[in-house]
């Protein structure tokens, strides 16, 4: 009890350049590591859908056996979704807690908190597509593609998990509580399965053939198929990188103004 | 001397709904200030605008001489908030949500693990400083929560409603811990709904009303105002059975004897000096209907 100098009061400098990002990183980070369960169903589910897909509906769809290389890359966006869509939890939680308003009243951007979450959902979903890729490779999954082709993919990948990640960032800031945050999200998730991403579009009815080709996901799978497998990439990757970049300018204005009118 | 905190004229609404209405006081420099108040009376709200978390629509506030609508930036170093939700991380240890406040206050890494360890002795919380804070008890919570606040000795401290929800214990330890802490020049503003906590904690107090201050002065001048003490006749069951006001002198004391003497009622009597509920009780439209029950009452 000696120790204690509560002395002279001081005053606190601003934070320079990105400490606070880093610091917040680092927390939402910490956050990600200790919630288990969340992070293992993170990786389980995806890898259990895509052995589920592989060798239960994969025979019915492509009897030829290759149906592991056409659904990968769904799978990973899936992945992807599930990923990112904690961050909305994690947002709706901050924002409940009174923890926000401590960093509102001190010298430094609090929306740097949102940062943290969307940098530490990043890594963390770059971690369980890594997991994902490598079962993928374990049950037979064989991409054509050269270094540079991976590399492309897997900026496709990260801009995709980026774009979907700020999304679901904005919802949290929307939803009123962490629970509800987690069903707007369940909707988010449906989008791949309306996509190329699990069978071609044109199986589909036409009606939803429409649908189908004109939502984003179909071009950003159709992108990763095109990289992975030396395919010719025509205008989808254009229509890839559009979309993201819409959903994501969207997400951050939507992001900044909610979080504005949350914290005022 | 500067003052710690000047409001004059402040007035916010929410849509149609008048929150304050033309708040005007001022705290003095290493002054424990209460603001006290019913639920609604505008508490939150006042402490908000002090902190710079909401803007109000009229008047000014300068906190540490600086006006907090023009330059909240410079308010914000100078200050911490301990608010009504008890702001620490769940997930995090005690430990590592004060190393993350230091950080985040411009300490460097070591100097953040240093003052961390001090705060943690301080705050009698080092045996557990290494476990999650959703482990916490509810008194250690606070603890925490108002060490985060002292990472960086503020010069004022502002206390939204500092021990609700805390037991008779947790409160009074608490009591002592933020008693220490004014001693050591930080300015302490704080809101309660407590009469006892403002009381027990503040040199000055502010009963808020309908989004106005009602009455401002120490605890013994706020009684003073609804006049003297009252004599009280307890039947032999320590019933109350009669009370009769007094101004105090011998002659007052013995007209009210008299009057307690016709009443023919056998009993003990006794002289109350008026306590704070009273004054509360007289000065807030809580008065017209059921009253406020303080923490020790409702345990009692």
């Amino acid at each position: 009890m000696t120790t204690f100098a509560p002395a002279v009061p001081g005053i606190r400098p601003r934070v320079s350049g990105l400490t606070a990002e880093s610091v917040f990183v680092r927390r939402s980070l910490r956050h990600s590591l200790r919630d288990g369960e969340s992070l293992l169903m993170a990786i389980l589910l995806p890898v259990m859908l895509m052995l589920l897909f592989t060798f239960v509906f994969g025979g019915a769809i492509d009897p030829s056996g290759s149906y592991v290389d056409y659904v990968v890359p769904g799978i990973i966006l899936l992945c992807a979704g599930f990923g990112a869509a904690s961050t909305a939890v994690y947002v709706a939680g901050d924002m409940k807690a009174g923890i926000i308003d401590r960093f509102r009243t001190m010298p430094l951007r609090a929306s740097a908190v949102l940062t943290g979450h969307v940098v530490a959902s990043l890594l963390r979903n770059l971690l369980a597509t890594g997991v994902v890729i490598g079962v993928a490779l374990l049950v037979g999954f064989r991409p054509t593609a050269d270094v540079w082709g991976w590399i492309a993919a897997i900026a496709m990948i990260a801009a995709y998990i980026l774009t979907i990640t700020y999304l679901f960032a904005a919802i949290g800031l929307a939803a009123g509580s962490p629970e509800a945050a987690n069903g707007y999200g369940f909707i988010i998730l449906f989008v791949p399965y309306l996509s190329s991403a699990f069978v071609p579009v044109d199986t589909m009815p036409t009606w939803l053939q429409w649908i189908a080709e004109n939502q984003p996901v179909t071009p950003i799978i159709e992108t990763i198929r095109g990289l992975l497998f030396g395919l010719p990439l025509g205008s989808q990757a254009w229509w890839a990188l559009g979309w993201c970049l819409a959903i994501l300018a969207f997400s951050v204005v939507w992001g900044a103004w909610l979080f504005r009118r949350k914290t005022t | 001397m500067q003052p710690a905190i000047a409001v004059t004229g402040l007035g916010k609404a929410f849509g149609r709904q008048s929150v304050l209405a033309d708040l005007d006081f001022t705290v003095a420099a290493g002054e424990v200030f209460a603001l006290l108040g019913p639920n609604g009376a505008g508490k939150t709200t006042t402490i908000n605008i002090l902190t710079t978390l909401t803007l109000p629509d009229r008047g000014t506030a300068m906190v540490a001489g600086i006006d907090v609508v023009r330059d909240p930036e410079r308010v914000k170093q100078r200050i911490s908030l301990t608010g009504q939700s008890v702001a620490v991380d769940d997930v995090l240890t005690g430990a590592e949500n004060l190393i993350m406040l230091g950080r985040l206050s411009g300490l460097s890494s070591s100097a953040s693990r240093g003052r961390a360890g001090e705060l943690l002795d301080r705050f009698d919380l080092t045996d557990a400083a290494d476990k999650r804070v959703g482990a916490y008890s509810g008194g250690m919570r606070r603890r925490l929560d108002l060490a985060l606040s002292f990472v960086v000795t503020p010069e004022i401290l502002f206390l939204d409603e500092p021990t609700t929800g805390l037991d008779t214990r947790s409160r009074r330890e608490l009591w002592d811990t933020i008693r220490s802490l004014a001693q050591s020049g930080t300015t302490v503003f704080l809101t309660t709904q407590y009469l006892e906590e403002a009381d027990q904690l503040a040199d000055r107090i502010a009963v808020l009303d309908g989004g106005r201050v009602v009455a401002i002065g120490t605890a013994a001048e706020l009684k003073a105002r609804i006049g003297g003490d009252t004599v009280e006749l307890h039947d032999p069951h320590g019933d109350l059975f009669a009370e009769v006001p007094t101004d105090g002198t011998v002659n007052g004391l013995r007209g009210a004897l008299d009057v307690l003497d016709e009443s023919g009622a056998e009993g003990v009597v006794t002289l109350r000096r008026p306590s704070l509920d009273d004054v509360f009780l007289a000065l807030t439209s809580a008065g017209g209907g059921p009253a406020e029950p303080s923490p020790l009452k409702e345990i009692a």
